[in-house]
Formats: C-alpha cells, sequence, structure tokens
C-alpha cells in the first residue's frame, strides 16, 4: 500500500511540474462512495492531454464509476473535476457506452443515431449532413447505415456507437470496455479503427478496459488502479511506435509492460 | 399447410357444435345449428338490425378509447417521469385498477344521467386507468443507458424526456391500449344491457334472450367477439407499423 500511495504521488507530481497545457482532466479531492463501501477517497490524477490514456484495475475499483464521474453520468461526493479548466457540461466530449445494444435509438436508423448529437449544436442542416459524409467517408463504410440498428450485427452497432461519439468532433472521448461484447475478430478491427482515429485526430481518450493486451496495445499510458478506495497503483508509460498491428504483443517491450501491468494488477488483487 | 394451421381450432370447434347439436346435448331450442347462426349474422348484417347495433357498439367503444387515451397518455408520461411522483399516487391508481368498473355504473348514472355519455365515461374511466399504469411504467423502465447517452450528448432534461422517454414507452403504451380497449368493450357491453340502452349489441343480446331468438343471440355474441378481436389486432397493427423497434 505504502508502494502505491507514493507512486501515486510522484506521478501526479510529475505531470503537474510539466506544465499545466499537458493535463487535460484534473481530478482534485475527489471521493465516492456506494453506500458503505468507500471507492475514492480524496482522490487526485491528471489525465494527459492528446494521449490515449488506459485504465486497468481489479474488478469493482471504480475504474468506469471514475469515467462516469468525469463525464458526470454519475455524481460525485465530494472534490472537483475540470477538463481543460471547464466543468465536463460545458466541453465537447463523445462517450462510447459497453452496452451498445441499450445506448443506440432503435427508432431512428443508424445515419440518424450518428447525426443525433449534431442536433445540439447550432449547425445547418448541410453542415450536419457534411460531417456525417466525412465520418462515413472515413471509416470507409460499407454497412447500410440506412437499416435500424437492430438489424445490424453487434459490431456494426458498436461502430455506429463511436461514429456517432465522434461527429461532434470531440475535444475528449471516454470509452466504457467498448469491445467487451464483441467477438475477438471484430475486436481487433475496431481496436485499430480506434487506433486509426486517435492517430489522425489526437484527441484525447480514455478508456476503460478489463482486457490487459487491449489496455496495452492501445495505450501511451496505463493507469492500474488499485481497489478499496482506488489509488493509481502505477502510471505505466508505453510508447511504442504507432501504428501498432498484431505482431506488436510479441514486441520485448509489449511483453515486459504487459508483464509489469500483470505483477502490480495481481499484487492489488491479492491484497483486496 | 401453415397457412391453415390456425384455423384447425375453428374447424375443430364447428364439428364439436354439430355433434353436439346433433346428441342434442341441450335443449335444441338453446343450441341452433353452426349453420343457423352464420345465417342469423349475416341477415342481422344484411337487413335486420345487427349491423346499426354493431356501429353503435363500435362507435362508443372507440369514443371511450379516445377520450382514455388522450386523459391517459399525457398523465401517464408527466406521472411515470419522476418515479416519486408515480409512487406517491400508486396505491389510488392501483385501487381503482382493481375496482369493477361496473362497481362505479350507479355513481356515475347519478352523476351523468342514463344517457350515452354514462356508458361512454364508465368505460373510460376503466379504460383509462389500465393505459396510465402502463404509459406510467414505460417512462419508468426506460433503458437508463439510453437516457444517460442522450445526456453525454447534451441533451436537456425536456429534449430526454420527448426524444427518448415517450419512445421507449411506446411500447408498454401500446400493451396499455389493447388492454384498455378490451376493458371498454366489455364495459360497453354490459352497459348496453341494463342501462337504459335501446340499441348497441349488449342490448340485442339480452332482447333476443329475452325473446328467446336463440340464432339472433348466438350472432350477437360472435360479432361482439369479432369486434374484441379486431381492435386487438388494429392495435397490434398500428404498433408493428410505428413501433417497429418493439422487443428488439
Amino acid at each position: 500500500m505504502q508502494q502505491s500511495v507514493t507512486t501515486a504521488e510522484t506521478s501526479a507530481t510529475t505531470l503537474s511540474t510539466e506544465g499545466n497545457s499537458l493535463a487535460h482532466v484534473t481530478i482534485r479531492g475527489l471521493s465516492k462512495r456506494f453506500g458503505s463501501a468507500v471507492i475514492y477517497d480524496n482522490f487526485d490524477f491528471d489525465i494527459p492531454r492528446n494521449k490515449f490514456t488506459s485504465v486497468f484495475g481489479p474488478n469493482g475499483c471504480g475504474k468506469s464509476t471514475l469515467i462516469n464521474m468525469i463525464a458526470e453520468l454519475l455524481p460525485c461526493d465530494a472534490g472537483e473535476i475540470l477538463i481543460d479548466g471547464k466543468k465536463v457540461r460545458d466541453v465537447r466530449f463523445g462517450y462510447v457506452f459497453q452496452n451498445y445494444r441499450e445506448a443506440l435509438f432503435p427508432w431512428l436508423r443508424s445515419i440518424d443515431n450518428i447525426r443525433y448529437p449534431l442536433k445540439f449544436m447550432n449547425l445547418s442542416k448541410a453542415e450536419q449532413r457534411a460531417r456525417v459524409d466525412k465520418l462515413v467517408e472515413y471509416f470507409g463504410v460499407k454497412i447500410d447505415l440506412t437499416k435500424y440498428p437492430y438489424q445490424l450485427s453487434g459490431g456494426q452497432q458498436q461502430l455506429v456507437s463511436i461514429m456517432r461519439s465522434l461527429v461532434v468532433e470531440p475535444e475528449i472521448l471516454f470509452l466504457d470496455e467498448p469491445f467487451s461484447a464483441l467477438d475477438y475478430e471484430m475486436t481487433l478491427f475496431m481496436r485499430d479503427q480506434l487506433q486509426k482515429v486517435f492517430m489522425e485526430t489526437e484527441t484525447t481518450m480514455v478508456l476503460v478496459s478489463h482486457d490487459l493486451e487491449e489496455a496495452i496495445y492501445l495505450a501511451d499510458h496505463i493507469l492500474l488502479l488499485s481497489r478499496g478506495p482506488a489509488e493509481v497503483a502505477d502510471f505505466v508509460p508505453f510508447d511504442l511506435a504507432r501504428p501498432r498491428h498484431a505482431e506488436s504483443v510479441t514486441e520485448a517491450s509489449f511483453v515486459s509492460t504487459k508483464a509489469h501491468c500483470l505483477e502490480i494488477f495481481q499484487r492489488e488483487v491479492r491484497k483486496g | 399447410m401453415s397457412r391453415i394451421v390456425p384455423f384447425y381450432g375453428v374447424i375443430g370447434l364447428i364439428i364439436f357444435w354439430y355433434i353436439g347439436v346433433w346428441v342434442e346435448i341441450v335443449d335444441p331450442v338453446l343450441l341452433p345449428t353452426p349453420t343457423q347462426s352464420a345465417m342469423a349474422i349475416w341477415n342481422g348484417m344484411t337487413d335486420g338490425g345487427l349491423l346499426s347495433d354493431f356501429l353503435r357498439t363500435v362507435e362508443r367503444t372507440t369514443y371511450s378509447i379516445l377520450i382514455a387515451a388522450v386523459i391517459a397518455i399525457p398523465l401517464g408520461i408527466f406521472l411515470g417521469s419522476s418515479e416519486k411522483l408515480y409512487r406517491s399516487v400508486e396505491f389510488v391508481i392501483d385501487f381503482f385498477r382493481s375496482t369493477p368498473a361496473s362497481a362505479v355504473f350507479p355513481l356515475f348514472l347519478v352523476i351523468f344521467g342514463v344517457g350515452d355519455q354514462t356508458k361512454i365515461f364508465v368505460a373510460s374511466f376503466g379504460a383509462a386507468l389500465v393505459i396510465l399504469f402502463n404509459v406510467s411504467y414505460g417512462v419508468m423502465n426506460a433503458r437508463k443507458t439510453r437516457l444517460l447517452a442522450a445526456k453525454v450528448m447534451g441533451a436537456s432534461k425536456f429534449r430526454v424526456l420527448t426524444d427518448v422517454m415517450l419512445l421507449e414507452s411506446l411500447p408498454q403504451t401500446f400493451i396499455g391500449l389493447r388492454n384498455g380497449v378490451s376493458l371498454a368493450l366489455v364495459i360497453v357491453i354490459v352497459a348496453e344491457m341494463f342501462i337504459g340502452s335501446v340499441d348497441g349489441l349488449g342490448h340485442r343480446i339480452i332482447d333476443a334472450q329475452m325473446l328467446f331468438e336463440m340464432p339472433d343471440m348466438y350472432a350477437a355474441i360472435f360479432v361482439a367477439g369479432a369486434l374484441g378481436y379486431g381492435f386487438n389486432l388494429l392495435f397490434l397493427t398500428i404498433e408493428q407499423r410505428f413501433v417497429h423497434w418493439s422487443g428488439k
């Protein structure tokens, strides 16, 4: 425990001394409890700008809770979360849910699902259409977007869901276990689609994952959380050149990073 | 092949009925043959007044369900949009939903007199509670993730209500409408039987019974059955057309 606290403080300090522009999201004094379970107690953390941060940790440690509180889907009990010094409601952001089936609107055609968030921006119909067209072209979408979501496969639905979150050209994108309900083949494909978007737009992304390989594969940094109350167990940088591909997982730096993360993860699980 | 399957039951019933008549299971005066009953329907519908009675019942039931829907759907959305609000009136709704509508006939008679409006209002009362209950639950059970999804995309509380909750509640609303129209028909028929009526299927059934015109009575009963079935089918068709995502 002592060890992890020290690491947490070190990484937080390192980031803040490197200048404020590096931090996109600043979390200060965050506390959250569910009933008697303390999930966060005076938690501080900075999420770096234009980087891909993966959040990984034992079950129930509050990975999803963290991004839900940042996105204001859940209220926090105490503390302050600012994105670029602003409240999240004043920021353009995207959020991809794990359960795409329940996150998409079944009464709208897929294309209208993608267009939906544009309603809340002051855009003309033509601009809205142009945005959607651009995105569709960008993804090289081969699915028929005039279909309703329930007529598409799981992977196609999640792709629609991701496109819906990107159409507003978000400053920051949150992803809550977005691929965990997809089959392996689709997961690999979606990872690479997401990596491509990240490389081209450099949008700050925060991914919650329960799959360590996926978390590392996509990340610039892996945030490892401990359990009850959550602390930063480690904040591991991973700078393997992009684009990463299927073979990247066998490279030495990948293997050693994974081993390191796994070791910390197991240490945290044993503690729990 | 599969298209005839649904008719097996009907054919079976008719055969069973013929056998019943043939072995005189009951007094032949009380049980006419299927052919006699079918003829009574045909004659009644072409010139015997069955058609006008049928139309009167359709009219009353339609008014009842319209009034019920116009009141109960907006009210159900309003109550359902706040779980706390709904819980505060839940007992009252459940109590009156459990009260047999026929028990309030005398009360409505005193208030509204013996005219048509009494029958329509009692039927509306019964149907409205069923619709209200279903709409409220439809709104309250709107998928949490879907509401959150709208919220993170920047939808205001009002837009979440109009863009998500309303549509989410539609499948349940249609369940309410289907149950509501069945109940309204039951109440209308009963009211036509016993509350100063001169027309309607209920009136015709009671009349035929008193005059011992059995084929006419069976004819009116079957037409009432067809009407109930038709209403249900109508709402199902509308639902499948407009709530295409229901159950998906």
